[in-house]
């Protein structure tokens, strides 16, 4: 089973990396470019055959380890 | 006062600290390897500057997994002094020992230079040689020195006196100027700037030998 965890700054915590992005995205022509967030993909092979399963074990990978959960928030994509 | 370094694959302030240690003590201090799993019998434990792990992920998150953050984690329980310095830091608020957490520098820009402190609290093991209020010059090197916390943990912060030191010209976007906090049990310091580097009047100044002098007051 393949599964996608994105992770994210939480809504109102500062992305000065996203900030610059927007910046040069304006730089470049692109005017209609507001904010900018940018974030993590973390692509994952499992041998779990249970969706469920796998989707409680991917929960806990994110509060132990992928994300940090004072500042980033996690979405997770079993596909 | 006995003193243990932990050495992450790519710490780099490791040897700043343990010369600084043995200077200020008179003893070598242990260095420890991040895979053991225990610490020698020792009442300071500093978590030394660097990019341990590489950065990879989030800094300071590899390192939390190590095995050595068990016996740390217990030492901190026990009452035991913990000083993490910059990436030591970074891996004090992923570990939960402190809260928040450090993100990129508002700037985007690594800052290194010499930075202007104020000393908030004289009333803790590693800040009581100080006046409060003194103003201290320790130098910054990171790129990841933002500190965040949402309004309640800073309120908190601020309400029990646990914010130490602030910048007194923020070189990073940090939160209410923070660059140094306690636990709440007031055993567990983590700061940006590097005390460490101002034990010698040859590195740049000696504004550092005092937070060595109080935690060697304290826990001797």
């Amino acid at each position: 089973m393949k599964a996608r965890v994105f992770v994210t700054l939480k809504n109102g915590v500062l992305d000065p990396q996203g900030k610059a992005i927007g910046h040069a995205l304006n730089g470049l022509g692109f005017e209609s470019v507001g904010e900018v967030r940018q974030g993590k993909v973390i692509d994952l092979d499992l041998s779990e055959t249970d969706a469920a399963k796998a989707k409680a074990s991917l929960k806990e990978m994110c509060e132990k380890l992928l994300a940090n959960t004072v500042i980033e928030k996690y979405e997770i994509e079993i596909r | 006062m006995k003193s243990a370094v932990i050495v992450f694959p790519a710490s780099n302030c490791d040897r700043d600290a343990a010369t600084a240690l043995e200077e200020m003590t008179g003893k070598k201090a242990a260095m420890v390897w991040h895979q053991d799993s225990e610490l020698p019998d020792v009442d300071l434990v500093v978590l030394p500057g660097g990019f341990s792990y590489g950065d990879y992920l989030r800094c300071g998150a590899m390192a939390n997994q190590s095995k050595i953050m068990g016996a740390i984690k217990a030492h901190a329980a026990k009452g035991g002094a913990v000083l993490g310095i910059c990436n030591g830091f970074q891996v004090l608020t992923e570990s939960g020992l402190l809260p928040g957490a450090l993100m990129r520098n508002a700037g985007l820009k690594f800052v290194c230079k010499p930075v202007s402190l104020r000393v908030e609290e004289s009333q803790s093991s590693f800040t009581r040689k100080y006046e409060k209020g003194q103003t201290v010059t320790f130098p910054v090197a990171h790129g990841e020195g933002n500190y965040y916390a949402d309004d309640e943990t800073l309120n908190r912060l601020d309400g029990e006196g646990r914010v130490m030191f602030r910048y007194q010209d923020n070189p990073n976007g940090s939160a209410r100027d923070i660059a140094g906090i306690l636990n709440q049990k007031r055993n567990v310091l983590g700061l940006m700037p590097h005390p460490e580097r101002v034990v010698d009047p040859l590195t740049g100044g000696t504004d550092g030998r005092k937070l060595f002098e109080s935690l060697i007051e304290a826990l001797s």
